[in-house]
């Protein structure tokens, strides 16, 4: 999840090199392939070309910790890291269509679990089931079964979960809360109250980047769990519910009363620039994924000491996945290389050594928790009991077109601040792409 | 641009030897010559505008094609969307306000530097350095320039000209008019040489012409320097016109068509329709408009210079 913004030149060049990298990787796997027919499977040689989004920070590290165990295991494969920059993937998802479309798959790509897989790839009919892989690797028992759900589809598995990233967190500045003897809010009635106490306190108590406006499309469906509860969540977002049911309506006016907290230059910030507000003291909240820890940590805030976490207003006991997951496209130029990689992503060394550096908790349930910081060991415990739901926001509960719109129309809630032409909006969404 | 080549109307008749040999090597060389070119443009040009314009016209969704006929459906479902009625008025507004700095401004710079002052030859290079740097470039420039923290505010605040701030781009009502000021900002430059050409272009005769004849210096510049730059001016248009509506990079660096709609434009709509909502026949119909769009703008202005051509 790094920065919105990217220049266009990076991007060029890096689909380019990549392009590039293509053409090289398929005419030598061809080679290889063609060398390989009479013989054993060509483990142990060729390339593995993985694209994602991971260019930068804890995310850039965490890939590499798995690189390096993927080279430990499989020597003289060469890997080829091709990564696109830009905020939650978007940019990239757009670089991989153009990709897959033009028939030049990468060997296995980053996808989010659920609808991004399934609707995007899997129903196109453009991925290869890794069933085999789950049941040889045993990852029944190590990988929670609701995990497990979301990349399946018509009784197969289509992709391997590395990582679980928390979309509903609430992160605070600590010694400001502890200044105004304020504990941190768990029902949305005390989070705004609290806001309301620190309005003359601080310079904008809630800290908003709003810019590619998906920040506030986290905020709606972090606010429709709250309201309406796991099981209404699940159902409007697979229109068996009405975005104009009035849990909508409600989730909608929290957010417009929390606009009236947050700083006002929020269009041109992205979600860092809002946690730099909390760094700065000018604000004391920010609601936002844990990817928001990383940034944390990496300007030596102490968790728990200098910042704290909990569930987004009103969402204790839920937790909404965003989840990371590597698939096997159909026509990977080098498939034997590829299914090694997804045994190393699904590994419990693989994972142990991914998720510390990427901020998240491992898919696994295995993994100990004691390599983790403090509030990665909270969310670990609370993972194994919490209702989970996925994301709508980053493509997990719902298809690219659905969330796309609801994106836009967030960003026209930001201005008009109209709920109920926001929530027919909604549904005319839910109509259009959800049914 | 204001000479663009026309078909020749006079063509020399060949020697009549010559045109009874029908193979002859002079004849098949300039064909050849021409053939892998015009092979080319008709299928990567045209070939794949038609393509963008039948896909419009079925009912692909997804990222597997599907060449369902649907008729216009894409396109009355586009219109009706608020995004696109905001992107048309935002266009719109952008276009005439781009237009007229550039012109003005670019007009203004290329009077004063005919002058031939001294230093003129530097002012010249320092107004025309902004043509060489991206879109990209200036969007991102000028989005530190707008930020409300460390930007143009903080300088205003400092000078205690606290009047002059704005919300710029983070305010819905002034964000347009902040990637306009960019915008010209980049390319106002380039206006500048293409008046400054124009105006070197005009013999001094001319001008003194007009002052014996008891015409002031504005008289002389607004009956006989003005009217012989109009040429020039509607090149200008032309070129400042079709960038205007094309517009992308600029946008999609700045501000990403936000706050809401405010600064969406087609181009960075059709972008996202297609690639983020995997809406590609939808995406296509964008495409189609913006190149009606840009058609409206450019026919009539091929039509009007192949007529000057042959009259001439």
């Amino acid at each position: 999840m790094g920065n919105e913004r990217w220049s266009r030149r990076q991007f060029v060049s890096r689909a380019g090199k990549t392009a590039g990298g293509v053409v090289l990787g398929l005419s030598f796997a061809d080679f290889l392939a063609a060398c390989g027919a009479s013989n054993a499977p060509a483990a142990g040689g060729g390339k593995l070309e993985i694209f994602s989004w991971w260019t930068a920070g804890g995310e850039a590290d965490g890939l590499a910790e798995m690189f390096k165990i993927y080279k430990k295991n499989y020597a003289g494969v060469e890997i080829v890291n091709a990564t696109v920059a830009g905020g939650a993937g978007t940019n990239a998802k757009a670089v991989l269509k153009t990709r897959m479309e033009g028939g030049k798959p990468p060997d296995s790509f980053q996808v989010h679990a659920g609808q991004e897989l399934i609707s995007t790839w899997v129903k196109a009919g453009k991925m290869e089931p890794i069933t085999s892989v789950w049941k040889s690797e045993g990852w029944d028992s190590t990988i929670p079964k609701d995990l497990k759900d979301i990349v399946s589809s018509n009784g197969d598995v289509w992709s391997v979960p590395v990582n679980v990233h928390r979309g509903n967190a609430l992160w605070y500045n600590k010694k400001i809360l502890d200044d105004n003897s304020i504990t941190p809010p768990a029902s949305m009635d005390d989070f705004l109250s609290a806001l309301g106490k620190l309005k003359s306190k601080v310079q904008a108590p809630l800290a908003l980047g709003s810019s590619g406006n998906w920040q506030v499309q986290m905020l709606l469906e972090n606010n429709i769990l709250a309201a309406g509860g796991p099981d209404f969540y699940k159902q409007v977002f697979t229109a068996k519910a009405s975005f104009t049911d009035p849990n909508v309506k409600q989730a909608l006016s929290w957010i417009k009363s929390m606009l009236n907290y947050v700083n006002s230059d929020h269009p041109t910030l992205g979600w860092d620039d809002a946690d730099k507000r909390l760094i700065n003291g000018t604000s004391a909240f920010n609601i936002m994924g844990d990817w928001a820890k990383g940034y944390f940590t990496a300007a030596n805030w102490v968790p728990n000491k200098d910042f704290g976490a909990a569930p987004s207003p009103g969402t204790t006991g839920k937790y909404v996945i965003v989840c990371d997951t590597f698939g096997l496209p159909k026509g990977a130029p080098d498939r034997a290389n590829a299914i090694n990689w997804l045994k190393v992503c699904g590994s419990q060394e693989g994972q142990a050594a991914f998720n510390p550096k990427k901020g998240s908790i491992p898919a696994r349930t295995d993994v100990p928790a004691s390599i983790f910081d403090p509030i990665a060991q909270q969310f670990i415990a609370e993972f194994k009991t919490d209702a989970l739901v996925p994301s709508s926001a980053h493509g997990s509960a719902t298809p690219d077109a659905f969330a796309s719109g609801v994106n836009d129309e967030m960003g026209q809630f930001v201005i008009n601040k109209d709920v109920n032409k926001t929530a027919s909006n909604l549904q005319k969404l839910s109509d259009e792409f959800l049914k | 641009m204001a000479t663009a080549t026309a078909p020749p109307i006079m063509v020399e008749r060949l020697p009549r030897s010559r045109s009874l040999t029908p193979l002859s090597w002079d004849r098949v060389m300039p064909i050849l010559m021409i053939a892998p070119s015009v092979v080319l443009i008709a299928i990567f040009v045209y070939g794949f505008i038609g393509r963008t314009a039948y896909t419009s016209l079925t009912a692909w969704r997804g990222v597997v094609p599907d060449y369902t006929f649907v008729g216009l459906r894409n396109y009355e479902r586009l219109f009706q969307t608020e995004k696109f009625q905001a992107d048309i008025v935002n266009t719109i507004h952008f276009t005439a306000f781009f237009l007229a700095g550039c012109l003005v401004l670019g007009l203004g710079a290329a009077v004063l530097l005919d002058q031939k002052l001294r230093g003129s030859i530097l002012f010249q290079n320092v107004f025309m350095f902004p043509l060489a740097i991206s879109f990209i470039v200036t969007g991102t420039v000028w989005r530190w320039i707008f930020n409300p923290n460390y930007g143009l505010n903080v300088l205003f605040h400092n000078l205690h000209l606290d009047f002059l701030q704005s919300g710029w781009l983070t305010s819905p009502s002034t964000a347009l008019n902040s990637l306009t000021i960019a915008a010209v900002w980049q390319m106002s430059g380039f206006c500048m040489a293409m008046f400054l050409a124009g105006l070197r272009g005009i013999p001094e005769e001319l001008r003194e012409a007009a002052r014996v004849d008891g015409a002031s210096e504005w008289q002389a510049f607004r009956y006989v320097v003005f009217p012989l730059l109009r040429p020039i001016t509607l090149s200008a248009v032309i070129i400042l016109g079709h960038i205007s509506l094309k517009i992308f990079d600029l946008v999609f660096v700045m501000t990403f068509g936000g706050p809401g709609y405010a600064t969406d434009m087609p181009g960075l709509n059709m972008f996202i329709t297609t690639f983020r909502q995997d809406l590609f026949a939808r995406g296509a119909a964008i495409a189609t408009v913006l190149l009606l769009m840009v058609a409206l703008l450019i026919v009539p202005y091929l039509i009007w210079n192949l007529r000057g051509e042959t009259e001439r």
